[in-house]
């Protein structure tokens, strides 16, 4: 059993830095374009302002130490607040950009059903054969002098 | 279309237009604070919530400043025009602590690393809060950096200056609101 033991803790003793060693290291244009530029409103890839190039550098100081892209985010949530990650607030107008999209699938939902429902109660034209899949299914019945000239136009038309 | 599939699409638009429209109203810059001091009034400043104090440990509000003279001065360190303030900003708070009154920095949208460099290399005395995301300096219809507010000791705005102080200002503006009574 002890040397069952052992033989884990090694393996974990192993396996955790080479885990820790296959994360990505954090990078600024991996990371900029999930940010926004709190003053200049647009996403930090893009922005060009003084304040812009101040989060900049705090993400670049944050890479430096080492830091994983999640500890960096977290930091950036910490120092200005979460808006600086361009999710829309959860409060005010900005519930709209929440609310909206579901609002919108929802009302989608409504109507495909609605449809569907019409459909099935759409009444089937009278005399039309039920043959589900035939060439004509749910059309109107062809007129007998109709069917006798199309025969003789195909007739024809194989000769 | 069928009359009856009228009403959805009316009520859908009618959401949307109230929608653009709450928007367009909401996110406006508001003007309330800069009309009632220019018609002599001396409005209440926004509640706001507490801020983290720069540097320090704990929160802070504005009430916790009641009974002095307050100079609100809204800045952060990216701000160039802002930056250059801070000289006389620190001046002017030498003058008010002596009289009983403070500057009380708002700094903005930035971390905490690079506003104390600035708070060091201007080397200010005076209390600094962190708005870290604007919130509330959008409340006083912040347009621009510098901008400062003069609270009087009743805590009510008597000054609005939305660009930065002058000495001129200071002697003319916000000197003899340091120099009324409580």
């Amino acid at each position: 059993m002890r040397t069952l033991v052992a033989l884990v803790a090694l393996l974990l003793a192993v396996a955790a830095p080479a885990a820790a060693a296959q994360a990505p290291r954090a990078s600024l244009p991996d990371i900029e374009d999930e940010v926004m530029c709190l003053e200049c409103r647009t996403p930090l890839n893009v922005s060009t302002s003084d304040v812009a190039d101040q989060q900049r550098a705090f993400i670049s100081e944050l890479i430096d130490q080492g830091k994983t892209k999640a500890e960096i985010k977290a930091a950036l949530v910490s120092e200005y607040g979460p808006r600086v990650l361009g999710e829309p607030e959860e409060k005010g107008f900005g519930l709209a950009a929440w609310i909206t999209p579901i609002l919108v699938a929802l009302a989608a939902l409504a109507l495909v059903i609605v449809s569907a429902r019409r459909w099935r109660r759409e009444p089937q034209p009278a005399g039309a054969a039920h043959d589900p899949g035939a060439p004509g299914d749910g059309a109107a019945p062809i007129d007998p002098d109709d069917a006798r000239r199309l025969d003789a136009e195909l007739a024809a038309f194989d000769k | 279309m069928r009359p009856r599939a009228y009403w959805p699409v009316t009520l859908a638009a009618a959401l949307l237009v109230g929608l653009l429209a709450y928007g367009l109203t909401t996110t406006g810059t508001d003007t309330t604070l800069d009309a009632a001091v220019a018609k002599g009034e001396r409005p209440s400043p926004p509640a706001g919530s507490a801020l983290p104090r720069l540097g320090e440990e704990g929160t802070a509000t504005l009430a916790d400043y009641k009974g002095k003279v307050v100079l609100v001065n809204i800045w952060a360190s990216w701000c160039a025009p802002c930056v250059d303030e801070l000289p006389l900003v620190q001046k002017t708070h030498e003058m008010m602590a002596a009289k009983g009154g403070t500057v009380l920095g708002i700094d903005v949208k930035e971390n905490t690393g690079a506003a104390l460099d600035a708070v060091d290399e201007v080397g200010l005395t005076y209390p600094n809060l962190r708005d870290r995301d604007g919130d509330f300096v959008r409340e006083w219809g912040q347009t621009g950096y510098p901008e400062n507010f003069v609270i009087d000791r009743k805590g009510r705005i008597a000054a609005v200056r939305r660009f930065p102080i002058t000495q001129k200002w200071v002697d003319e503006t916000l000197a003899p609101i340091l120099d009324e009574e409580a």
